[in-house]
């Protein structure tokens, strides 16, 4: 399971809102943290609010804010925003002889080990895991 | 609602059956008793077998025990069977559960707790999760036994 572009940007994001729930964060500003296209970050967004976990702040200073449930939002919920997630390349690439099959198989395999993973963490766990790793590293 | 952890008692049997059976959908009876006499003495230090309790009532349970070596892995806490009852779920109590039997586990010298379930109980995963929990460095693989000729 091989994330697109704007997957990864959509995780990142909601990441970042979460963490500063109730601040406005402009395009701009996450863009230039994560060293992305401001361009390309405004479609994230926007797709992310449509969706109903950020919500558009207007006027001066506006953006996004967090408006989602970081107990309950998972990370596949945002990436079934960005990616078709059933019917992947195992089952639509490869060629329909035995090798295939058995590739495809394995594939499969791992596709949803990556599936569950991402169903079963929530923004709220994975911000701990950040707050956890943030703690390790300043303590090495 | 104060929730209390402690060793479980044969009294306490009835009310984990029924929240096993509330999750899983069959009550295992048989199996849960067998459970009780493995690991139910409050004396043994590899095996545990906890209840929560709130409100003089048995709402959640822990069981797991030290493995040792198996696999080729040193001593570590295993656990094979939590739940807490759907109604006093995301209040802590499975956290209280998952700490309290991870005590017992480092008071036996273990530095590892692992677990294992299916992949699509998205519920008891992302608790896990959420306790600070990742994959383990092992696969899980099966095969179907096919029934002699």
């Amino acid at each position: 399971m091989k994330l697109q572009m704007n997957t990864t940007l959509a995780l990142y994001s909601v990441a970042e809102f979460a963490a500063n729930p109730g601040r406005h964060l402009s395009t701009a500003e996450i863009a230039a943290r994560h060293g992305v296209s401001a361009h390309h970050l405004a479609k994230v967004l926007s797709e992310l609010a449509r969706a109903g976990i950020l919500e558009s702040v207007r006027g001066v200073g506006g953006g996004y804010r967090f408006v989602g449930n970081a107990r309950r939002l998972t990370l596949m919920d945002v990436i079934e925003r960005f990616e078709a997630i059933d019917g992947g390349p195992a089952k639509t690439r490869v060629p329909a002889t035995d090798i295939g099959r058995a590739l495809a198989a394995i594939e499969s395999e791992i596709d949803e080990m990556a599936k569950a993973t991402f169903r079963s963490i929530t923004l709220a766990t994975l911000l701990r895991l950040i707050e956890r790793q943030s703690r390790h590293a300043s303590a090495a | 609602m104060k929730v209390d952890v402690r060793d479980v008692r044969r009294d306490d049997l009835h009310a984990v059956i029924a929240i096993d059976a509330a999750a899983t959908g069959l009550a295992k009876p048989a199996y849960w008793r067998s459970v009780f006499r493995r690991y139910g003495d409050p004396d043994a230090r590899a095996r545990h077998f906890l209840v929560a309790c709130g409100d003089g009532e048995v709402v959640g349970f822990v069981v797991g025990e030290v493995r040792d070596w198996e696999f080729g892995s040193p001593p570590c806490g295993w656990v094979f069977g939590i739940d807490v009852r759907a109604d006093v779920r995301e209040g802590g109590v499975g956290s209280r559960l998952l700490e309290a039997i991870a005590k017992r586990f480092r008071r036996a010298g273990v530095k590892k707790l692992r677990t294992m379930l299916a992949r699509d109980n998205t519920l008891i995963l992302s608790f896990f999760r959420s306790q600070g929990m990742m994959a383990a460095p092992f696969i899980p693989l099966e095969m179907d036994l096919q029934a002699a000729e």
